[in-house]
């Protein structure tokens, strides 16, 4: 009994340095091929749209009421220390440092890194990754550097629309159910914003969409065994993902604001 | 230079975890010579195909493609090494991203760099050579029948007029017809390319058509190596046993009852 405890914790240990050791390469190889030519541009500029564009109306959504939940929430907790002039800074502060990238990488790891996952794992249980070599084609060049380039160059762009619509949604509460004065409101949601607000949100979005392209391409790159292999390559891109982007989210935090 | 066989196996092994695949393959192919392997499911024929390749490691053993050993290439040698190979996948592997022509043409327009309008020419060449009309050019592969993929992945493997060509299955899921077409359509690339061809199958009315030699894989190793017309009466009872379908026989399928 105790034996087999012991043997179940070591089997745990070993597969999870075979995961790690198997990504660490992946990682490796990955970023060789995303710095050396040939560059599939039409690749880059295909995933470019699907991340950037068609993400648009789930990431806006996903901004405008955590924008509005915001600044209901801050209002009434601030009410009880008779600060509501704070809830226009809270809601920008909110948005841009934490709830934009954040909240926008989660999305997209569930839209972008599960179909990069299912995509992959699918082209490689019907063998199409092998036909891609037997056609002097290096897989990782052709599918999995394009995603890495589109993911890492697009989060920041939604996460910056993600912003502004997070604050619009907080100015709608504020102005119409809260009483502030519009031009007070679009004035102390100014006042006390920062570059580096607004540049740490940015810099989180590319880590964060460099993870999801990553362990979504890795995850559909190992697959194997039909459509039950692909549907858990699936699962493990967006589970792995969500956590490196909240692990992730802490560690950029701390290296940018604590002194 | 002229007794070199064109591919040549030596003591291939490939084992995945327990369970040892190849045990030990020799088989020498001629420069335009075509050799079919038979085996019964599971026997390693689709692993030996790999690892000629190059798409799986041998543990052990050596590949030789024109005298030149493949396992240990990397980088520019390994794709001037692919570079001579055209392969027919058993599921076609056609890419469903892009359209037929893209398919057909993507050798040609990521390796050879032609421009895509001509190789869009040369692509719809090959597809007619293939049996298929200009119209399927524009259609993706989940538009596409069985048969009519298969022969868009012969077409796709034979675009850039390879030196040796493997086929994993070429007639697996196929009605008679079609894979008695698909054969043909075999027989006629490697005359026009003169190419060298490697092949697999359990389909022994395809073997016979294509082979000039078969080999029979049993048990990770080549049991019997001899010219097409020979297995009919080998005197061997393993091969007698498969070419005449019989449940009978030395060859024991793993079943439970």
């Amino acid at each position: 009994m105790n034996l087999n405890f012991l043997a179940i914790i070591g089997r745990m240990v070993l597969s999870f340095l075979r995961h790690a050791g198997r990504l660490s390469t992946f990682t490796v190889v990955s970023l060789l091929h995303c710095f050396t030519p040939p560059f599939f541009l039409r690749n880059i500029g295909r995933q470019m749209v699907e991340i950037g564009y068609y993400s648009l109306p789930v990431v806006g959504l996903t901004a405008i009421f955590s924008g509005m939940v915001l600044a209901l929430q801050s209002h009434t907790g601030f009410a009880r220390f008779s600060a509501e002039g704070a809830v226009a800074t809270v809601v920008v502060l909110s948005m841009t440092r934490e709830l934009g990238p954040v909240l926008a990488g989660l999305m997209v790891a569930g839209r972008i890194g599960a179909s990069m996952a299912a995509e992959i794992g699918t082209m490689r249980v019907t063998e199409q990754i092998d036909a891609l070599t037997t056609l002097e084609t290096n897989p990782y060049k052709y599918l999995v550097a394009p995603r890495l380039w589109a993911a890492t160059l697009m989060l920041p762009l939604l996460v910056l629309v993600a912003d502004v619509i997070g604050v619009f949604g907080g100015y709608l509460v504020g102005t119409y159910k809260l009483g502030f004065n519009p031009t007070n409101y679009v004035k102390r949601t100014l006042d006390y914003l920062e570059f580096v607000d607004v540049f740490s949100g940015l810099v989180k979005a590319a880590v964060f969409g460099f993870l999801i392209a990553l362990i979504g391409c890795y995850n559909g790159y190992m697959s194997k065994g039909g459509a039950q292999g692909v549907g858990q390559a699936t699962r493990n891109a967006v589970v792995g993902a969500s956590i490196l982007i909240l692990t992730a989210n802490y560690i950029i935090t701390e290296l940018f604001f604590s002194r | 230079m002229t007794d070199q066989p064109k591919i040549q196996i030596r003591g291939v092994c490939k084992s995945f975890g327990p369970k040892t695949v190849l045990d030990g393959v020799d088989l020498d192919v001629g420069t335009g010579e075509s050799v079919v392997i038979i085996g019964g499911s599971g026997t390693g024929k689709s692993v030996l195909l790999k690892c000629t390749l190059g798409l799986l490691h041998p543990d052990a053993g050596s590949v030789r493609i024109d005298g030149q050993e493949t396992a240990r290439l990397s980088g520019k040698d390994r794709d001037r090494m692919l570079h001579k190979f055209g392969m027919l996948f058993q599921g076609a592997a056609l890419f469903d991203s892009l359209t037929v022509w893209e398919n057909v043409a993507f050798r040609l327009v990521h390796g050879d760099k032609m421009p895509r309008r001509d190789a869009r020419e040369v692509a719809v060449e090959k597809l007619r050579q293939v049996g298929l009309s200009p119209d399927v050019a524009d259609l993706v592969p989940a538009e596409l029948s069985g048969g009519m993929q298969k022969r868009v992945g012969l077409a796709r493997a034979i675009a850039a007029e390879p030196e040796i060509i493997f086929f994993d299955e070429p007639t697996t899921g196929l009605d008679p017809i079609m894979a008695d077409v698909i054969n043909d359509l075999i027989v006629d690339c490697r005359e026009q390319l003169g190419a060298t061809t490697l092949s697999i199958t359990h389909d022994m009315a395809s073997a016979r058509k294509i082979a000039d030699r078969i080999a029979m894989i049993y048990h990770g190793r080549i049991i019997w190596v001899g010219d097409a017309q020979a297995v009919e009466d080998s005197g061997n009872p393993y091969v007698d046993q498969f070419v005449h379908g019989r449940a009978e026989g030395p060859i024991k399928m793993e079943l439970r009852r």
